[in-house]
This record gives C-alpha cells, sequence and structure tokens, in this order.
C-alpha cells in the first residue's frame, strides 16, 4: 500500500491561489450572460437614452449629460461591488460553493482577493465603456490632469465601501435570489435620490439628507468635481465639493462594511 | 424477539488512538433539546473503507461534518489524522477530501477548468485530467459544470474530493440518485481509490452499498452506534439461527433452530414424500440491519416477515 505520508510539499503561497481564485471569479462572472447585461449593459443603456433625450443645459454651458456622466458612473461601481457582491455571495452560499471552498486548505484571505479582482475589472470595463460612449456620441469632456487622480481615488474608495458592504449585506439574504429581490429595488431608490438621475440639487431637502447617509451620493459628488467645471460647485449641498469629506463617509463605510463583514460572515448556510 | 444488538467495539474509556484515520469519544451534538449525535465512540483505521449505515436523521452527517470541521460539538473527543477539527488548519485539510452530501453550486466553469481550479488549492495534486478519466468525466471534460447530469454531477464532486491526493477521503451519501449501472462504476472508483491507500469514511442507506465496499460498517440510530461489525457479521448475522418453515396439517409452522439440517432430517422422517412448502432461510443484511435501527416497537412480527421474505432462498 502506498501512502502519501512523504510527499510533503508545502502549499501553494497566497498569491498563487489568489491568482488562481482570480482567474475563476473573472471566468464566473464574465460568462454569466445575466450578470454581465445587468451590470455591465444596463449603465450603458441607461447612458445612451438619457443622454440622448435629457441634454439641457444646467447652467455655465454645461449638458445635463456631462452630469449624468458622473452620476451613471457612480451607479456603475455600485452595481458593479454591492449588488454584484450581495448577488454572488449569496448565491454561493446557498448552493453549497463556499461551504466546498471552506473544506479546502484554501486560504480565506485568497477568496477575498478573488472577488476584490472581480469588482476592479468590471467596475474598470464599465467606466471605460462609459467613457468611450459619452466622448465619441454626446461629446464628453474627458477629466485633465490632476482631476484623474481624484477619480482614481474616488472610484476605488467607492467600490470598496461598496464592495465591503455587499458581502456584509450577502449574510442576510436565503439565496441569491433573494439578495437580487430586497438589493436592486435599494439600489434603484439610491440612485435616484442621490443625484444620479436627477440634479441632486433639486431634490427636496430631506431625501438629500435621507441620500447622504449613504454612500452613493458621496461618490457621485466626488465623480461631478471630476467632470464638471468648478463654477458648478456652487450648485453642491454645500457651495464646494467638499472632497475631503466624500473621502471621510466613503472611508468610514469602508470600516462599517468591514466591521461588518467579520461579524457576519458565514461560510455555510444556517 | 431473539436477536439483541450488542453493542460490540464500544471503546467505552478508551483513550484516543492517535494513530487512528479518525478516533471519537463520547461525541455529543445537540440542536435544541435534540441530541443528534449521542455519545459516539468510533476508531476507523488507517486504509480502511469504513460505512456509516443509518436511517435519514440517525446522525450520520452530523458526525461526519464534525469530524469535517464544519460543525462544532458539544461534549467528546475527536481527532482526525491526529488532529482536533475544530483547530484544523490548512495543512491538516489537504490531507482530507470532502464530498458533502448536497452536490456543490452551479458553476460557469467547465468540468476541467473546475478540477483544475481545486488542483491549484493542493501542494501535490492529481493531474486534473487524469482525475476525469479515473472518474469517467473524460468526454465532459469541456463541459460547462450545469449541463451535466445528476450522476456526472456527483462524480465531478468525487473528482473535486479525490485531485488533492487526500489521505482520508468523506464520502457523505455519494450515490443517492444513481441509476444502478452508475452506482456499479462509483463502486469500482471507490475500490480503485483502495488500491491507492486511501482511507475512506463513506456513510450512505445502501445496505449492498456498504456490503460491496466497506470494510466494516457502523451502524448508526437515533445518535448512537449501535453495532460496528465486518459486513458478514453484522448482528450476529454469522451465527444467527436459521429459520426452518414447512406446513403441517394445514398450517404454517417455523422453527429457529442452530441445527437446521437436524430439523430438516427429522422432517423428512416425520412426512412420507416432501416436506410441504419447505424453507431454510438466515436473516439477510437488511433484516438485521432493520432489526438494529427499529425502535423496539414492531419487533415482535420481526421473525415471521423475515422468514416469510426470504422464502425459497433455501441454504
Amino acid at each position: 500500500m502506498t501512502t502519501s505520508v512523504d510527499r510533503a510539499v508545502e502549499l501553494p503561497s497566497v498569491l498563487a491561489v489568489s491568482r488562481s481564485r482570480a482567474q475563476v471569479e473573472l471566468k464566473e462572472f464574465f460568462r454569466q450572460r445575466e450578470a454581465v447585461v445587468f451590470t455591465v449593459l444596463l449603465p450603458v443603456l441607461l447612458l445612451t437614452v438619457f443622454g440622448a433625450v435629457l441634454d439641457y443645459d444646467i447652467g455655465s454651458g454645461v449638458t445635463f449629460v456631462q452630469y449624468f456622466m458622473a452620476g451613471i458612473i457612480a451607479a456603475g461601481i455600485l452595481g458593479a461591488s454591492l449588488q454584484n457582491m450581495a448577488i454572488s455571495i449569496a448565491t454561493e452560499r446557498s448552493d453549497g460553493t463556499l461551504k466546498a471552498l471552506a473544506g479546502t486548505p484554501m486560504p480565506k484571505s485568497a477568496f477575498f482577493v478573488g472577488k476584490v479582482v472581480q469588482v476592479l475589472a468590471v467596475t474598470l470595463l464599465i467606466i471605460g465603456v462609459l467613457l468611450l460612449i459619452g466622448v465619441v456620441f454626446y461629446g464628453i469632456d474627458l477629466p485633465s490632469g490632476g482631476e484623474w487622480l481624484t477619480f482614481a481615488w474616488v472610484t476605488v474608495l467607492g467600490a470598496a465601501a461598496c464592495t465591503l458592504l455587499g458581502i456584509a449585506v450577502s449574510s442576510l439574504a436565503k439565496n441569491g435570489r433573494s439578495a437580487s429581490a430586497t438589493v436592486t429595488p435599494f439600489a434603484l431608490v439610491l440612485q435616484f435620490i442621490s443625484g444620479v438621475f436627477f440634479l441632486f440639487s433639486s431634490l427636496p431637502q430631506w431625501m438629500q439628507t435621507v441620500a447622504a447617509i449613504f454612500p452613493l451620493k458621496w461618490m457621485g459628488q466626488g465623480l461631478r468635481s471630476v467632470f464638471l467645471p468648478d463654477a458648478l460647485a456652487a450648485s453642491e449641498p454645500a457651495g464646494s465639493w467638499e472632497l475631503g469629506r466624500v473621502a471621510l463617509v466613503l472611508a468610514a463605510w469602508c470600516v462599517v462594511g468591514l466591521v461588518l463583514c467579520v461579524a457576519t460572515f458565514r461560510w455555510q448556510d444556517r | 424477539m431473539t436477536r439483541t444488538s450488542p453493542a460490540v467495539d464500544r471503546a467505552g474509556p478508551e483513550p484516543l488512538d492517535a494513530d487512528a484515520a479518525i478516533s471519537i469519544r463520547g461525541l455529543v451534538k445537540r440542536y435544541g433539546d435534540f441530541a443528534a449525535v449521542d455519545g459516539v465512540d468510533l476508531d476507523i483505521r488507517r486504509g480502511e473503507i469504513f460505512a456509516l449505515l443509518g436511517p435519514n436523521g440517525a446522525g450520520k452527517t452530523t458526525t461526519v461534518e464534525i469530524c469535517e470541521g464544519y460543525r462544532d460539538r458539544d461534549a467528546g473527543e475527536v481527532r482526525v489524522l491526529g488532529t482536533d477539527p475544530a483547530d484544523g488548519g490548512r495543512a491538516w485539510k489537504a490531507q482530507l477530501g470532502i464530498v458533502l452530501q448536497s452536490n456543490s453550486g452551479e458553476s460557469q466553469l467547465t468540468v476541467r477548468e473546475t478540477v483544475a481550479s481545486r488542483a491549484h488549492l493542493y501542494a501535490d495534486p492529481r493531474d486534473p485530467d487524469e482525475v476525469l478519466e479515473l472518474v469517467g468525466l473524460t468526454e465532459k471534460a469541456g463541459a460547462r459544470g450545469r449541463s451535466l447530469s445528476g450522476g456526472q454531477r456527483r462524480r465531478l464532486d468525487v473528482a473535486l474530493g479525490i485531485v488533492g491526493r487526500p489521505t482520508l477521503l468523506f464520502l457523505d451519501e455519494p450515490t443517492t440518485g444513481f441509476d444502478p449501472e452508475a452506482r456499479r462504476q462509483f463502486w469500482s472508483l471507490i475500490r480503485s481509490l483502495r488500491e491507492l491507500g486511501t482511507t475512506m469514511l463513506l456513510t450512505t442507506h445502501y445496505l449492498d452499498e456498504a456490503e460491496a465496499l466497506a470494510d466494516r460498517v457502523g451502524v448508526i440510530a437515533r445518535g448512537r452506534l449501535v453495532e460496528v461489525a465486518v459486513p458478514a457479521a453484522l448482528g450476529g448475522r454469522e451465527s444467527a439461527p436459521a429459520v426452518v418453515s414447512w406446513t403441517e396439517h394445514g398450517v404454517r409452522r417455523s422453527e429457529a433452530t442452530a441445527t437446521p439440517t437436524a430439523l430438516v432430517g427429522e422432517l423428512a422422517a416425520r412426512f412420507p414424500g416432501e416436506v410441504p412448502d419447505l424453507a431454510v432461510a438466515r436473516p439477510t443484511l437488511e433484516d438485521v440491519y432493520l432489526a438494529m435501527i427499529g425502535d423496539g416497537d414492531g419487533d415482535g412480527d420481526g421473525d415471521a416477515a423475515n422468514a416469510d421474505r426470504t422464502e425459497g432462498e433455501l441454504q
């Protein structure tokens, strides 16, 4: 009888397993037609339709499309991170995928690295396609110089906060379908009150107050500083872009999300 | 009721066996007031195939999932490959192969990609293509997981369980939902894994499966291990009295005896020609199993029913 006692080879490194998990996550996402349509094509469709219909001037010679660009990118990030994570992890928990992985020597951190890579890839794809359509069809002015830096940190911080919240929310749902049924309407409402589809300044005060609790409003505001001329900062609630506060609120949501993840994450159904 | 169920192999106060693949003492798991596992002692030797047999809800899966590290326990000691599953880390998990009771989820990956990605988690995995060959999924290597039939998905689960070259393989009801041919193929797969020295803990509620595969069988009922024995000796089957039955004056008669040959000789002398409706039967594995898992009521008519069922199998 042969035994494997002598085959003491070292387990693969966390980095190697993370790379493998990232490949799995990318294939899982991009081969799933509904996920791609829902997460990537929906924002693109909304930009195309809204851009064609709502091209009125919002002041300082800026069209609504330029304003909407910031909002739809923020909404795209929300879809790629919060909605995507909440639904996919709830599905994987209820169908036993997570349980099976928990029984292997996979380092737990590698699983989350794979998820983060998936979110980043989807986010970058959405932003790329939206910018392309905006520039080619709607004459969007691209950011310049230091605005790219703001664009980058708002995106990364917003995606991080929403990813963590998505993972946390997945623990509340019974399965992927129930996660989708809860998170999708929530995200839609959030988009309406956070200045994605309408000018934030035109919303009633109470709506603005509610929206300011959640990250999407701050992501949109940060991105408006990138896509709109500084003259329009005057029409923001505080009369400025408040980039410091944007960073602070998104960072706070990262902390809250992380705490919730650690407290609630489960590898199997109860 | 003549057959009792002696609790053989109950280790009781014996210490844990550090060399065993699995060593369990006094294991208890409660859900509320209900004790799903209620004081199990068990040692599974390295290299053996051990079948845990029992009805649904008897505590099979709970026991196995405690050994796999999925569930905590309320009392007792467990060592799996020398480690307490509650403290098992990566190196320990790398020695295990786990085939859970439910299929793993639907994936967009192909069968080969699924097995290859699992192989990436281990130090010295088997070649994914060889594993697919072993479980008979080579033709489906390029298919997406969700396009597989139930039996094929189960074989994929087994492929995922063995790709890491486990020392100990857990198989929780691996053939539920298989057609007879698929089960035969699966059995030969398990036998070839045994040749490779893999220890296996198998749960099943198919008696023929336990009899065909296992070196030893443990019967679990209501959270307790009722008996552990080689399949042929389960329930004292080897030495159980035979039941001789015949018809006399229009009445069906039967007698349990340790010396059936003598009784048949006696009957032959008593009747002029053929003994009417003569049958000699020994309890089948199913008979002893049903008697063991029964909860006491309904045992009274057990022997008569057994004799009826096995009539005609003159042994």
